[in-house]
Parts: structure tokens; C-alpha cells; sequence
């Protein structure tokens, strides 16, 4: 985890903005863009080095595939089958036969080259416009071997963004809680994967119970709540380091943390008496401020990401209900008026749209409405799914999903699944245990 | 004379019927639910003969029901006589609402239990309170008699 490693990223031609491919990311893509990932060539004495070191037989591939993965993973692109490539790829990366490629229907191409440089992992890649028969991109890095997969996804948020104008989410970690054992006694550990579930690392052992992981967008701390010596209390958590924290001094449970946008804050509940109300603190300072002030429960906040609002659910007109206010608690407003409760608002980091958790008629939705609350727009229906989290970019949302058990009340199961803002691309996230309230990280380089 | 007779007790017979089909229609359970608060015992255990230890909820609410504050009164008897016991107070939610929201709720439940208990002069000192959301069910079951059972606070001896 120490590695979070600067990577030295060259650009080996400037970048000129043609009239070239273009992908559309704001509808459901129904027809992916067909793009040739071509193995990344290696010469022999690097593969063997690269062999000793990672032991994977050809590492060239193994980054490819990482990229080729991710791009169909992202549902807007089509990666081709490498039976159908007629050209090799050391030859491909100096100069693409483009009509070869155009008969396979490649409309992208992406070729490059991995060696060993000075014990350390050096991949050049280039991505070319098939049908205009020109290049769009070159890039080339040199890092710690140990980084390889990192490379290949810090390769597809280069492409992703060449092509659709908007930044990537490849390059990225999931922080969740791994879920294992019996429905009535279940076992709880924080956990953290690479985006595509790779590198999954169990944070704590499972002796406590703990709950909703959420990273610090500036930084990789996280904040959650555990029942650490039964008193459920909201927690700092540094994962470079393991250092952790109680937040502040509260007589009695804290909850639902999540930072500020800026990374200084941890807005979470307080509840006593049986009254939930929203607070702060200041994590230099430690001054707390409490935010809501009212006899019903307030909890579930999360801040715009200019720092000046405040969404959350709150009871107060009967039923869970989502509130905006700004950020020193004044000009409460309810935004959601549909049928039905809503709960866990969370900011998109485009600030645009504010996405939550419905229940209606015995069913979850997923969805998402605007900061004033119209333009509600419901996702993905199913008997049990809550708490989204959004990619970095904004494009996709993250949550969990539970199964109804059968009359005996067997065949529970928790599960990770993302879906597009689009509604599209809806599908289940691997982890290796079962796994419930995700928190998507920011991009890790740069 | 004889005609009215028949007539009035026809009639009877009829007004019976009508409450007996109302009775079956509006109870909806199978004896051990009432409206959706749990009546059964299935996984109710004593703190001591004759003391329940624990209280269900309706969806949602946290309004204590009447059979509820009578199985608190019987707590608070039982803690009158035993003044070195301590409690904690474990609130419950079902699994049909968000994580967080159902914290809350089951801080709510448990907290109505306590305040309870305090007004049969049980000392707020001998109280915690303990909320696990949705977190420790009692019944897996994903039906509305699993979650009524889930529904609920349970007084735990702390000492």
C-alpha cells in the first residue's frame, strides 16, 4: 500500500487535436466503440527479467489485458478478439497496417512496448485513429515493476479520456466492509481492492463489527464506524500507516461519517436520547459545530463538492426524506417529493445531480435527481440495494445489493454492483468475499 | 310477534357474520403478529420467571405498544428488586430500510424503552443504550414475520 508511487509520464509527441473518433458517454451505449488492443511487445531479455521479478510469463500481455478488461468493463468500448490480429505487435507499435485493422473493423487501436530500464518497469503505448490512419496519442512511464497493473489502468483513463473528453476512473481503489458468516451474526472486516478487484487487502480482523468506509477525497484516509469495545463510534483511519482515531469526544453513538470536499472535516450523526442530529469536526482544530437542530433523526450527510451545501435524510415529515441546506445548517429545503422514502443522498463530484437510495412499494431503487430535486431518474429496481458511491468522474455509481433468503431463511448473500448514470452497463463488482457499503476512492496519479 | 322474532334473529345471525368476516379480514396474521408488531415468543427470553426481556416495534415507529409497556413494567419491577443490576438496552431494526437511517431508529427504540422504564423510577445511571441498526437479526427471514421479530429491544444484564 506504501507504493502509491509517482509515475513519470512523458509525452512523446504533443497531443494535437484532430477531427478524430469520439465517444459519447452521456446516453446508454448501445453500440461500443470496436478498438484492437494489441499485446504490448517486449523483447526477450526484458520478458525474462520481468519473469524473474513478477513471475508472469509475459508481462507485455498481462497489461494489455488489464487495459483491454477495464475498456470493456466501462461498456462504451468494444475490445476485438486477438485471434483476429494480423499484424505483430512490436511492428504494429511503429507503424499500424491500417487497413489490416480495418478488416477486423477496428475503429481505435492501441499498440506500445514494455522493457527493463534501470530495474525499473518502462511502457510506451500510442493510440491510433484506424479509419483517419493517424496517431492520437503517446505516452510512455517508467515506474516500479510491482506497479504493473496500475500502469494498465492509468493506460485506459489516458485512452478513456483521449476519447471521450472526460477523465477516467480506472486508476482507483474501492474501500468496502467484506461480509462473511450467518445472516444473524454476521463477521465485518474493512476491506480495500484495486477498482477492478484485484489486490484486495482485509484492513481490520473482524472483531468488531464495522460500517460504512468512506475515503477522503483529497487523500487516501478513511473514515467508519466501528464497535470497537461495543461503542459504536465514528473512526480516522490512515491506510498508508494504519494509524486510527476516535473522532471526537461524543457521549454516546456516532455515525454515518464522510469528509468534507476539501478533506479537512468529518460531517457524521450524533445520536442521544433518541434524537440523531448532524455534526462536525474539524479535524486540525478539532472544533465541533453542530450542524441540524431538530426532535427527529437527521443523519446520512453528505457535502456538495464546493463545500457550501449539505444533503441528508431526515424523518422529520414522517417518513426518511432528502433535505438540502447549506452548509452552516440554515435554508433547510426538502427536495424530494415522489412517492416513497428516500435516504442516502450523496453529491455527484460534478455537483450537478445528487444520488440516493428509494424505497416504494416493497422495492430499491438506485437513482438520481437533480439538486433541487427534479429530474428524479430511478436506475435500477431490486428487492434490497442502498448506498451508491460515485466514480471520481462522476459516470458511474457503486452500491450493494442483498438477496431475499428463501422460507427457511437461507441463501442470503450481499454483493458489490455498479451501473452507468446512463442506467446502462449495470453489473456485478468481484470481490472475494461478500461485500456491502462501497466507497469509490479518487484517482490515485496526479 | 313470531315473524319479528325470526326477523330480529336472522338479523342477528347476520351482524355476526359481518363482525366474524371483518375480524378475519382485518387481522391479517397468524396470531402471532398484530397489525405488523410481533405477538409471538419464538425468540423471546426471560430475565427472570415471568420477565420478558424484550419489546417489538411496528415498521418505522418506535411508539411503545400496550403489551410492550406492560412487559416494561415487569422489568422495572424485576430491576426495583434487584438495585445492583445493570442494563443495557440493544435496539433493533428490519432489514427493509437504509444502514444509517436504521442506527438512528434503533437508538430511537431503545431510547423509548429507557425513557419508559425511568418513569417506573429506574435511574438513567443503571441504563445504556446500545443501537445496532439492522445488524444482528434474529431471523434471516426475508418476510414480514422475520422482520417483525427484528423489530425490537432487547434489556441485556450488563453486570
Amino acid at each position: 500500500m506504501k507504493n502509491i508511487l509517482i509515475i513519470l509520464i512523458i509525452f512523446l509527441i504533443p497531443v494535437k487535436s484532430f477531427g478524430l473518433i469520439e465517444v459519447d458517454i452521456t446516453r446508454g451505449n448501445l453500440n461500443p466503440l470496436p478498438i484492437a488492443v494489441s499485446p504490448l511487445s517486449i523483447d526477450e531479455e526484458s520478458r525474462k527479467n520481468f519473469q524473474n521479478i513478477l513471475k508472469k510469463k509475459n508481462i507485455g500481455s498481462e497489461i494489455s489485458s488489464i487495459v483491454e478488461k477495464n475498456l470493456k468493463v466501462s461498456g462504451l468500448f468494444n475490445p476485438l478478439d486477438k485471434d483476429a490480429f494480423l499484424q505483430e505487435p512490436d511492428i504494429a507499435n511503429l507503424k499500424p497496417r491500417f487497413e489490416d485493422w480495418n478488416l477486423i473493423k477496428a475503429q481505435a487501436l492501441i499498440t506500445g512496448k514494455v522493457s527493463y530500464v534501470d530495474e525499473k518497469l518502462r511502457v510506451e503505448f500510442r493510440l491510433w485513429d484506424v479509419l483517419a490512419g493517424k496517431e492520437m496519442m503517446a505516452l510512455a512511464f517508467t515506474t516500479v515493476p510491482n506497479n504493473w497493473r496500475r500502469v494498465g489502468h492509468i493506460i485506459t483513463d489516458k485512452v478513456y479520456e483521449r476519447l471521450t473528453g472526460e477523465r477516467g476512473y480506472f486508476d482507483t481503489r474501492i474501500i468496502y466492509v467484506a461480509e462473511e458468516g450467518p445472516k444473524t451474526q454476521r463477521v465485518k472486516k474493512l476491506a480495500i481492492m484495486d477498482q477492478d478487484g484485484a489486490n484486495n487487502k482485509f484492513l481490520t480482523l473482524g472483531n468488531e463489527l464495522v460500517l460504512t468506509p468512506r475515503f477522503n477525497p483529497t487523500s487516501q484516509m478513511v473514515t467508519y464506524l466501528s464497535y470497537f469495545r461495543n461503542l459504536p463510534r465514528v473512526y480516522l483511519l490512515d491506510i498508508e500507516t494504519g494509524t486510527q482515531e476516535v473522532v471526537g469526544d461524543f457521549p454516546g453513538m456516532t455515525f454515518a461519517p464522510r469528509f468534507s470536499p476539501d478533506g479537512k472535516k468529518i460531517i457524521m450523526s450524533f445520536a442521544k436520547d433518541g434524537n440523531s442530529e448532524i455534526y462536525t469536526m474539524d479535524l486540525e482544530n478539532r472544533i465541533v459545530e453542530k450542524i441540524t437542530n431538530h426532535p427527529s433523526i437527521d443523519t446520512s450527510p453528505s457535502y456538495s463538492p464546493d463545500g457550501k451545501f449539505i444533503s441528508f435524510n431526515s424523518d422529520r415529515s414522517g417518513y426518511q426524506q432528502i433535505y438540502v441546506m447549506k452548509s452552516d445548517g440554515s435554508n433547510v429545503k426538502r427536495i424530494s417529493f415522489g412517492k416513497g422514502i428516500y435516504g442516502t443522498p450523496v453529491w455527484s463530484p460534478r455537483g450537478d445531480l445528487i444520488a440516493f437510495t428509494k424505497l416504494h412499494k416493497g422495492k430499491f431503487y438506485i437513482g438520481v435527481m437533480r439538486t433541487d430535486g427534479s429530474g428524479e431518474r430511478l436506475l435500477t429496481e431490486n428487492f434490497y440495494q442502498e448506498a451508491p458511491s460515485w466514480s471520481p468522474n462522476g459516470r458511474v455509481l457503486i452500491f450493494y445489493r442483498e438477496t431475499k433468503t428463501d422460507s427457511k431463511g437461507k441463501g442470503f448473500s450481499a454483493k458489490l454492483w455498479s451501473i452507468d448514470l446512463t442506467g446502462y452497463n449495470e453489473r456485478q463488482v468481484p470481490t472475494p468475499t461478500d461485500g456491502s457499503d462501497p466507497s469509490w476512492s479518487s484517482l490515485l496519479s496526479n | 310477534m313470531k315473524l319479528s322474532k325470526i326477523l330480529k334473529n336472522g338479523f342477528l345471525i347476520v351482524v355476526a357474520c359481518l363482525a366474524l368476516s371483518a375480524c378475519a379480514t382485518s387481522k391479517k396474521s397468524t396470531g402471532q403478529m398484530q397489525g405488523d408488531v410481533y405477538t409471538g415468543t419464538d425468540t423471546v427470553e426471560y430475565l427472570a420467571s415471568g420477565v420478558p426481556d424484550r419489546v417489538f416495534f411496528a415498521t418505522n415507529e418506535s411508539v411503545l405498544t400496550t403489551a410492550s409497556r406492560e412487559t416494561l413494567r415487569k422489568q422495572a419491577a424485576w430491576l426495583r428488586k434487584n438495585s445492583k443490576i445493570t442494563i443495557v438496552l440493544e435496539g433493533h431494526a428490519d432489514e427493509r430500510g437504509t444502514r444509517e437511517y436504521n442506527l438512528a431508529l434503533g437508538e430511537r427504540r431503545a431510547n423509548a424503552a429507557k425513557d419508559y422504564l425511568m418513569t417506573y423510577g429506574i435511574s438513567s445511571d443503571r441504563i445504556s443504550v446500545l443501537s445496532y441498526g439492522k445488524e444482528r437479526p434474529v431471523d434471516s427471514g426475508s418476510n414480514p414475520l422475520a422482520w417483525s421479530k427484528n423489530r425490537r429491544s432487547v434489556t441485556v444484564k450488563a453486570n
